[in-house]
Order: C-alpha cells, then structure tokens, then sequence
C-alpha cells in the first residue's frame, strides 16, 4: 500500500502541492486527473523523489521514504517526454534497469525480449532511440519501465506528445499489458477526463495542488461533489449558469424556469447551475451567437454567447454552425447540478451519465 | 490504377536531374577551390622546402623534385642530430608527456567540474554557476604575461621549474579552464530527464555519470580534448619562459634550430613534423565530431 500523508510541496512560495493524503492499494489503476498545473507532476515527482516535499510523508508499505534517494526506490516513470538512452540500443535500453539490479545480462537481455515482444518492438532490438518514430520511442520508454516489475508504476501523461490515433491504440494496449502486472500500484496522471473514465479503477482529482475529490470514476463524474471536481472532470467544460431562487427560479439570459424536483428543496437564496455541455442542444427559444465551432472526430463543440453567458454546446454529429452566426439553442436545465456560493453540490437533476 | 502504378514505376526509373549550373553555384565552387588552396599552399610549399638544400631554396620557386631542384635530406636529418641542426627527439618527447599529462588531467578534472556546475545550484558569496563558469574561462582572457611571473615563482619555490611536472602543472592551470568552459556547455545541452531517468533506473549519481551522461558527452569530451591538445601542444610563451636547458619543448627547440642563417630545410622539416600529430589527432577524432550524438534522448 502507498500511502501519502499531508504531501506539501511549495516552490517560489507557490504551493504546487497542498495537504494530499492518499491510499493506493497494490493492484489498481488510479488517474489523477486534473489540468495543465494542477500539481500532479508535482505528485509524481515527489513520490519518485525527484522533488523533496516540505512536509508529510510517503510511506510504501509502512516503510518511510523520505530519505529515500530516488535510485533506491522501488519504481518505475513513463514522463511526457520520450525519454530513453540515446547511446544504447533498443534491446540494452530495455536491459539497462535489469542489470543496474544486478541481473546477468543474458537474463536481462532475455527479460528485454520478452517485454520489447510485448511492446511490438521485437524487430528493432538493435536500433538506436534516434532511429524510431515518437510512438515508437515511447514504447521503449514503456517496455524499460514495465520490465523492472516495480511494485509502484508512475505514468505522468505517457502518450500527451502523440497523435490522437496512436494515443488512443498505445493507452488501449498498456491497459492490456497492466492486466497482466498484478500488484502494481499504477498511478497515471492525465488531463482528459475521458481517458480518465476509461482507464482508472479509481480517480484522483486535483486542482492548484489540492486534492478535490477521490474514488470511483463513474460515480465522481455523475456526482462532483463541488463545482471545481464538477469542471476538472467534465470535457467539454461544464456551463455554469446563475441561479436565484425566491418564488421562482431565475437562470440568467435562460429567465424564469421550471426546475421541477431539481429545485424543489432549494432555500431561496443564489446558487449556480453546472450544465453539461451535452445537455446543451441546438433549436430552440434561446438565441446564442456561434463564437467557435470545434470538429474532434465524429463530435463538435460550439462555444457560444447567451446574452454575455459563456456556453459550451456538445453534439455527437459534425455541424458547421458558422461562426458569427445566430442559433437557437435548448437547455436541458432539470439535468443540472446545482451547487451552493461555496461551490458545495446540493442538487442534481436525474438520469446522469 | 493500372496506367497510375506505370506511369510512377517509369518515373522512379529515370535517373536524377541533374541540378543546372547556376551562376550562385559556379561561384561557391570557384571560392572553395581558392580557399583549399589557400589553406594546402603552405603545406606544399612547407614540403617540398623540407627536401631542399640551400641552393634549392635561393633558386625561387620551384616544385618538381629531380626536375627542378635536386632533393636533399639534410633538412631532415638535421633535426636528429645531423649536421647543422639539433636533435629534437627528446623536446619532442617531452612535448608530447606535458601535452597529454596536461590534457588528461584537465579533461578529467574540467569535466567533473562542469557537471557539478551544470546540474547543481552553487552560491559563493555573490557568485552563481554562471559567474563561477565565467570565473573559470576568465583565466583566459588576460594576457599570458600576467601570469608569467606568479607562476615563474610558485614553480621556483616548489622547486618544479624546468622539469616536466612543473610544466604539466601550469598547463593544467590553463587548460582546465577550457575544458570547463566547453563541458558546462555541453552537459547543459543533456536534458536533466536524463538523469533522472537513469536514478530512476536504479542509477547513484556517479554511475549515472559515467554509465550515462559520460557517454552521451563523448562529442563534447573530443571537443574539450582537441582544445586543450591544441592549446597545450602549440604553447610557447610558458615553455619557454619556466624552463631553461633541462627540459625543452618542441617550440622552443624549434625556434632554437634559428641561426645567422636561417636553415629554411630544417625549419620546413620541423614545422612538418610538430604538426603531423594534430592533424592525425583530427583524423581520429572526427567522427566524434559529427552532430546528432543526442538524438533519441528526449523527444
């Protein structure tokens, strides 16, 4: 078990990690998701022991590591940058931990095979990192780190500097791989929070250094217990809408609506409206100005203007909604989350995921 | 399809264009041409000097031996021990001991402490790793005759003047400086994930140094060498100035070889021959040289 209590780590008088404490159990597979500068390198980093946190503890199995060098520690790191030997070919790249343990290298050169086999590189066991495609040179940097069987698996954004097809296959077949490595910690760090769903056995969300939330990811996605896990793990950006609430429920540029069961036990008082960009459609009463339309594959993302509300709009179809443009757009408002001023969930509208 | 495949396969058949002659491309070539000459002119002229007699160099220029001017050996043999020269062999010798002493205790010694430099944060009073690396290579920027005569006095006190060790000393103190100046760079160029990646690998920081940064600074080490070789071969101020007749080194015996008359052969024969070591030196090493050696490390 890797345990972390009260992790601080400050630079330049900027926390990068504030107060985390964690349990990861042998075994699973847990995303840490959370944008660009959230501090999950930082984590990263200071479980590896490339970076000495100011306080707290980090303890595998009981045993203290903080004056633990980080040679000496028990792990394995993939970083977003392909990084490998440059001097070494293929075949000792993969060996090169192995025998820094102390294993003959026949031993270690077979071990190498076997993990370079399972990486689809067997046949450029005699190349130099300098001769191999970016995905390619990942996959080295992958087959060195799952050779040594370390007990703990660092993953910070292994596949952020490749292509959309070759990220989604490598993600696909390094889970594969990791089902087969039982008793590894894996702790994989990630700013998209579909990769997140799909991969993790368990979830980690962070914000400027914080922990925001923990545990299952499905049940984190349907229900954020804040606006800030509600944003770190919603892509597109969840629409966040003003709600008053005295006699009726007043939503901005949306007026007066019915909010059914969502609003029902709701004291009178301001809060605001978490809306999945997903339940945001085009074709209704509300005129929005089209500011930008984003095509990812076979789905598009419009950003729009409400009368001075931001709002992102997802559709599951590619639509060319000209930018400039004006379009009528329909909320799904009863499927909202309704958090408190502290950004506290208090309500959620039925039927998520 | 069919008529698309033939059409490609014929054109991969026919051979390359051959680019046009364009005036821009002429030029380059006519500067080339000029400026090997200008560079091999001297070797040439060096060589076939070194086979004349005194008559073959009062004659003018001439080139083709047998032909021209009869060939002689004397400007040879005269530098081991012939008639009218000196026997260079031991300057030579000694030349090659303070080089190479010099050369590798500097590299070691540079390259170490541009790694220190280049991973680690150092303060000395207001000083940083950048002002210390400058602090270093500063060493070089005054003039030798500052130094001459602290050094002149050190040696004499330690006792060390006109002997081998007491040179290999100096130059040490010249050529490390170098050797940091060009490794600090270097190292800087290895990105740190390196490292850390090796400690990663279950590397300490000194077999991370030597199983992995070391190797991959080889370029800059055949750089940092070749500098400090060519520096500590080439010297002439501080061999002549802190040795007296004990220990020579070929610069000064060279220069010594001067006479009333100056024995053009002999010098021609000498300039040759102190030479001859850098440029198989420079063979060697080049392919070191070539750029690339860090590709593959970070993408």
């Amino acid at each position: 078990m890797l345990d972390l209590h009260n992790l601080r780590l400050a630079e330049n008088g900027v926390p990068h990690l504030d107060s985390i404490t964690a349990s990861f159990a042998p075994g699973t597979l847990t995303t840490i998701l959370g944008r660009t500068g959230a501090g999950k390198t930082s984590l990263l980093r200071a479980i590896a022991g490339l970076a000495i946190p100011d306080a707290g503890e980090i303890r595998l199995d009981g045993a203290d590591w903080r004056r633990l060098p980080p040679w000496k520690r028990p792990i394995a790191m993939v970083t977003q940058q392909f990084i490998n030997y440059p001097h070494l070919p293929v075949l000792d790249n993969v060996a090169f931990p192995l025998v820094r343990r102390g294993e003959k290298w026949p031993a270690a050169r077979d071990a190498a095979r076997a993990m370079l086999d399972k990486v689809g590189l067997a046949a450029m066991v005699d190349r130099r990192p300098s001769q191999l495609s970016g995905g390619q040179q990942q996959r080295v940097a992958i087959a060195r780190a799952l050779v040594k069987k370390a007990p703990v698996l660092l993953l910070d954004e292994p596949f952020v500097n490749l292509d959309y097809k070759l990220r989604e296959g490598l993600r696909e077949e390094l889970v594969e791989m990791l089902r087969t490595e039982t008793g590894t910690t894996v702790l994989y760090a990630s700013t998209e929070p579909r990769e997140a769903l799909q991969l993790g056995d368990r979830i980690m969300l962070m914000a400027e250094g914080r922990l925001l939330d923990a545990g299952d990811p499905r049940a984190i996605f349907e229900r954020p217990a804040t606006l800030e896990a509600a944003q770190v793990v919603n892509a597109p950006p969840i629409n966040i809408v003003p709600l008053e609430i005295d006699t009726v429920a007043r939503m901005g540029p949306f007026g007066t609506q019915e909010l059914g069961a969502l609003g029902r036990d709701l004291a009178p008082g301001r809060y605001r409206l978490g809306l999945r960009a997903g339940d945001i459609a085009p074709g209704g009463p509300h005129r929005a100005r089209v500011i930008l339309t984003e095509v990812s594959g076979s789905e598009t993302v419009t950003h729009l203007d409400l009368a001075g509300l931001p709002l992102v709009m997802h559709e599951k179809s590619v639509v060319a909604h000209a930018p400039g443009s004006e379009i009528g757009i329909s909320a799904r408002l009863d499927r909202g989350f309704v958090f408190a001023a502290n950004g506290a969930l208090i309500s959620q509208g039925a039927s998520h995921g | 399809m069919t008529d698309l495949t033939q059409s490609a396969a014929l054109s991969r058949s026919e051979p390359e264009a051959v680019p046009a002659l364009r005036p821009g491309l002429i030029a380059k070539y006519v500067f080339i041409l000029l400026w090997s000459a200008f560079v091999v002119f001297p070797f040439l002229w060096a060589l076939t000097t070194s086979f004349k007699d005194a008559n073959g160099v009062t004659n003018g220029a001439t080139w083709l031996p047998w032909i021209q001017y009869r060939p002689s050996t004397q400007g040879w043999s005269s530098l081991f021990g012939g008639a009218g020269g000196t026997d260079i062999t031991r300057p030579y010798l000694n030349s090659i001991a303070v080089t190479l002493g010099a050369s590798v205790i500097s590299i070691t010694l540079g390259t170490l402490a541009a790694y220190g430099l280049s991973r680690f944060t150092f303060r000395f009073g207001w000083m940083r790793n950048a002002d210390i690396t400058f602090f270093f290579i500063s060493q070089r920027i005054m003039p030798p005759i500052v130094l001459a005569i602290p050094f002149f006095l050190m040696l004499q006190a330690l006792g060390l003047l006109d002997t081998l060790a007491g040179l290999i000393l100096v130059y040490v103190a010249l050529l490390m400086p170098i050797a940091v100046w060009v490794m600090v760079d270097f190292f800087n160029s290895i990105p740190r994930g390196l490292d850390e990646m090796a400690w990663m690998d279950g590397c300490d920081p000194v077999t991370t140094f030597v199983r992995v940064i070391l190797p991959n600074a080889l370029p800059g080490l055949v750089v940092a060498g070749m500098f400090c070789v060519i520096f500590g071969w080439n010297d002439f101020f501080f061999a002549f100035t802190l040795t007296f007749t004990k220990t020579q080194l070929l610069p000064v015996a060279i220069v010594a070889l001067n006479s009333s008359v100056t024995p053009w052969w002999a010098l021609s024969a000498s300039a040759l021959i102190s030479i001859a070591p850098l440029v198989l030196l420079a063979f060697l090493v080049e392919r070191f040289l070539s750029k690339g050696g860090l590709a593959g490390a970070v993408r």
